[in-house]
């Protein structure tokens, strides 16, 4: 409710701003577009011929970096699709620039800090070494818990849900163990199941079963009492009424766990690796890698794992669009 | 103070399908309801004598926490009297809703966002267990009679209010109960869509012969609807006095000017004015 | 009080224990199933022994498989009794580490969470171009960089508390962003516009409005916090060998295959982040104590 309340407002105030927005939007012909092209080409110069001239590439890229500061503000004056995509991605540009630079030009040691050229390069001289990683970790490990784990918590909910005495029992329960450090049990759940795949997945079975059964639980409890008691009127059963209007309603709840876990299922198998595993997997090359100061590889085991899990988190965020695309929160075309 | 309704039959040129045998469609004798116990328990409804004919249409009236909700959510056994008989169809209000005897209409729209209005309309029907393509047939049939044919494949957050609370009375009438109860429908809406909504469901009325309990704030509307008006009093609720209409059984807008519907809702205000006294 | 309140108190009060309860009972049961084997493979063979021998074996190994309840509470009880404070074996010694990494890092990313939360709503280009990256960030596994800023750390000279503490405040300094930014959103238009009619500049906006209710968002992104403050600490003590801390014990049970050691560096943890959560609370419950009974 609150969320809804919270996105309402924010929707008013954007509502309010753009009239102002679309009369500075006006003023800026088309500068930024101009300003972005020419700070990427003053910072690729700078890049290309810092190791050459002296002053001069640290001169241009700091051209380079006002003339992208400024395009950045002035497509934040914009109201429109690429306005908005374009300053995120600059602003990333700009992160990953700086990062280059700095540490090339500064000469910053290889074992703390690579450049993103190396890690690029990295990346593409490793791919068979990533894929197997990423196969141990994600394809097994993260897929199986995160199957389970959710499965189980929205079973257990769904179990629960005609025994109040259970629930009142059950639900503070998981609302605790949600905020334990549940990654510990990854010693002796290797313990109990071996270095293999099926250890990870335990853990990450344990540390979404919970978030799933609590949000379930609530998404449950989130119908109103109107609708309720409408469907009483009909004088629908149980079953008919949990399918028809509780279970919808719940949807978004489940989401969110869904949303929640995808996160927490890669962090539970990349961590539980560093236990002890065969010589594969994320966890394992990062954990080995970064004792033996090879950064690169760690680093390309790192993008591989942000790039699974916001495609992971963004495929989920699609579904959840199609199919609770009546919230408040995702409504399109408001009035007829 | 309690008062017993006795009334005449309705007129025989509306005399509803449903209902074909002049009856009584709803009757509460002695109904009391307390909420909590003890000491903390308020008395929601003393003492209520009710009866309502089968093709009437009965508005309750009165201040705010006199009960009206409250005995209206009764005949649809969503609360449960603590003491006195409540009969509804000559069934008891557990066995009237098993039946499917009454259609029941919301202050709030109450339709399900992932529905289309269409299907929102079918959710009763589909309960019910009526064949889809027979469901498809009654919505569209009861779209139409509120006039929204065009909107079928909308969803309901794309309508404007009025036209969400006109989905939901054709969603309570779409599998023909006999007794349509309403709990303030057009509470939340502007006078100019209330207006057009109550002619809208005075014709429905009209026309189908429904029996009609209607909660209401607004002496106008109950008036212009209504050929019983019960007025209540506050904590506890009781009813000041049962008015009968004296208006022709079909009215028009313009009807409210008359000097007959004023007099009738002064009666009523003086009504209400004497239930505020015993706050 | 009357009958039915007392029934209504004990409705709510009663669930908790008595699930406690089960899961004990289903513990001590899956301590028996899962330490038979071994419980008897160390009994003598030719001496008969009954179910109850057998279950009594079960509990009280020196390193089950799944250990009894009674005997993670008395392994805990000695490893934070038994030997001095000062004892590299004392487990609240241990805790103390986690904790102090926990905390430190915790409020540093609070204090950076809530600056750059007031920088984003105040300046638009902040939001638009850094506000996407923040909420990108929750989907992505932040705490696998944990081992390798530890080894960067370390080639740098800087160990102990700072690499976790600096992993922590990672952590803990995007949930809080989010929740800030929401929080300092929430005041409605009418409110701003109040404001306005007081001509009332951008502090006082903030300091008046924005500040008390961004309140009702602070607690929850803390809770959240917290929990990821603890999990951080463990996970930061963990790769490198680091010598310290909750997350050390456990990985030197796993190594050493130290059952007793493992579950009673687990439940500290667990106590650790209670305790934090319950911090909290309190301050939460105060605050709203002396707002009159709401945030």
């Amino acid at each position: 409710m609150t969320a809804t309340a919270a996105s309402g407002t924010a929707a008013g105030g954007a509502a309010a701003a753009t009239s102002s927005g679309a009369a500075r939007a006006a003023q800026r012909g088309g500068a930024q577009w101009i300003m972005a092209a020419l700070a990427m080409l003053f910072c690729t110069l700078a890049r290309i011929n810092l190791d050459s001239f002296g002053g001069i590439p640290w001169i241009m890229g700091g051209v380079g970096l006002v003339l992208l500061v400024a395009a950045m503000a002035l497509f934040a004056r914009g109201e429109s699709r690429a306005d908005r995509l374009a300053s995120p991605i600059l602003f990333g540009l700009m992160v990953i620039w700086l990062w280059e630079m700095l540490v090339v030009g500064l000469h910053v040691p290889f074992v703390i800090l690579p450049p993103p050229s190396k890690i690029v390069e990295a990346i593409i001289g490793n791919l068979p070494i990533l894929w197997i990683d990423f196969q141990q970790t994600y394809l097994h490990s993260v897929l199986a818990g995160y199957a389970i784990g959710c499965g189980a918590g929205f079973l257990m909910a769904l179990a629960i849900d005609r025994s109040p005495f259970l629930q009142r029992g059950l639900t503070p329960m998981g609302q605790l163990i949600s905020a334990m450090p549940i990654i510990g049990v990854a010693p002796i759940m290797v313990m109990w199941f071996g270095f293999g795949w099926p250890s990870k997945a335990a853990v990450v079975v344990l540390m979404t079963v919970f978030p799933m059964l609590v949000n379930t639980r609530a998404g449950l409890a989130s119908s109103e009492a109107m609708e309720r008691d409408l469907m009483r009127t009909y004088a629908a059963g149980y079953w008919q009424t949990l399918l028809r209007l509780r279970l919808p309603a719940a949807m978004p709840m489940i989401f969110n766990a869904l949303k929640l876990n995808s996160t927490l299922a890669l962090i539970g198998a990349v961590v539980a690796e560093f236990f002890g595993t065969p010589t594969r997997g994320m966890g394992f090359r990062i954990s080995t890698e970064a004792a033996r100061m090879n950064l690169d590889i760690v680093w390309a085991t790192i993008t591989v794992a942000a790039v699974a899990g916001s495609v992971s988190f963004a495929a989920i965020a699609a579904v959840e669009r199609l199919v609770t695309f009546w919230h408040p929160s995702l409504r399109s075309g408001e009035k007829a | 103070m309690s008062t017993t309704a006795t009334r005449t039959v309705a007129a025989p040129e509306f005399v509803p399908p449903a209902a074909a045998a002049p009856g009584i469609a709803v009757n509460a004798e002695k109904l009391s309801i307390r909420f909590g116990e003890g000491e903390g328990a308020t008395v929601a409804l003393a003492d209520i004598d009710l009866t309502v004919g089968r093709g009437d249409f009965v508005s309750l009236i009165g201040p705010s926490g006199c009960g009206k909700t409250t005995l209206l959510r009764a005949i649809a056994d969503l609360v449960q009297p603590t003491s006195g008989t409540l009969r509804v169809n000559g069934m008891t209000p557990d066995q009237a809703r098993l039946a499917r005897a009454y259609g029941y209409v919301f202050q709030a729209p109450a339709l399900l966002p992932w529905r289309t209005v269409a299907r929102n309309i079918m959710l009763p029907l589909e309960i019910m267990g009526m064949a889809r393509a027979r469901r498809r047939a009654e919505a569209a049939q009861y779209l139409d009679l509120v006039g929204l044919r065009d909107f079928a494949r909308k969803f309901p957050w794309q309508l404007s209010g009025g036209m969400q609370q006109r989905v939901s009375i054709a969603r309570a009438l779409s599998f023909k109960p006999s007794l349509l109860l309403m709990d303030e429908p057009f509470g939340a809406l502007d006078e100019i869509t209330r207006d057009g909504l109550n002619l809208h469901l005075h014709d429905l009325w009209a026309r189908t012969g429904l029996t009609g309990v209607f909660v209401t704030h607004s002496i106008p509307e109950a008036v212009f609807l209504s050929t019983h008006i019960m007025v209540m009093s506050a904590r506890p609720g009781r009813v000041v006095e049962v008015i009968e209409s004296t208006l022709p059984r079909r009215r028009r807008l313009e009807d409210r000017e008359t000097p007959e519907f004023l007099a009738l809702s002064r009666r009523v205000r003086d009504a209400l004015h004497l239930g505020y006294g015993h706050v | 009080m009357s009958e039915s309140a007392v029934r209504k108190a004990t409705g709510r009060i009663l669930p908790i224990p008595t699930v406690v309860l089960v899961i004990l009972i289903a513990w001590y049961a899956g301590a028996v199933w899962l330490n038979a084997p071994q419980a008897e493979a160390l009994m003598d063979p030719d001496q008969p022994h009954g179910f109850w021998t057998l279950a009594q074996a079960c509990w009280s190994m020196d390193r089950p498989v799944l250990p009894a309840p009674d005997q993670i509470v008395s392994a805990l009880i000695d490893s934070v009794f038994g030997y001095p404070l000062s004892s590299p074996r004392n487990l609240l010694l241990q805790a103390g580490y986690t904790a102090e990494a926990a905390g430190v890092g915790l409020l540093v990313g609070l204090a950076f969470g809530v600056a750059l939360a007031i920088g984003i709503i105040h300046v638009r280009t902040l939001d638009r171009s850094v506000m996407p990256w923040v909420i990108a960030s929750q989907t992505i596994p932040i705490l696998a960089i944990a081992p390798m800023l530890v080894v960067a750390l370390g080639v740098m000279g800087i160990t102990g508390l700072t690499p976790k503490a600096a992993i922590v405040a990672y952590l803990t300094f995007f949930p809080v962003t989010v929740g800030m930014v929401k929080g300092f959103r929430t005041p409605d238009p009418l409110q701003l516009d109040l404001m306005r009619t007081y001509s009332a500049g951008r502090g006082t906006v903030f300091a008046k409005l924005r500040w008390p209710a961004s309140m009702a968002f602070l607690f929850p992104s803390l809770k959240v916090a917290v929990a990821l403050a603890v999990t951080g600490a463990i996970v930061a003590e963990m790769p490198t060998g680091a010598q310290v801390g909750l997350g050390a014990r456990l990985l030197a049970g796993s190594y050493y295959g130290q059952t007793m050691m493992m579950w009673s560096a687990l439940i500290m943890a667990s106590l650790l982040a209670v305790f934090g959560l319950l911090l909290v609370f309190v301050s939460e419950r105060l605050l709203i104590l002396r707002r009159g009974g709401r945030l």
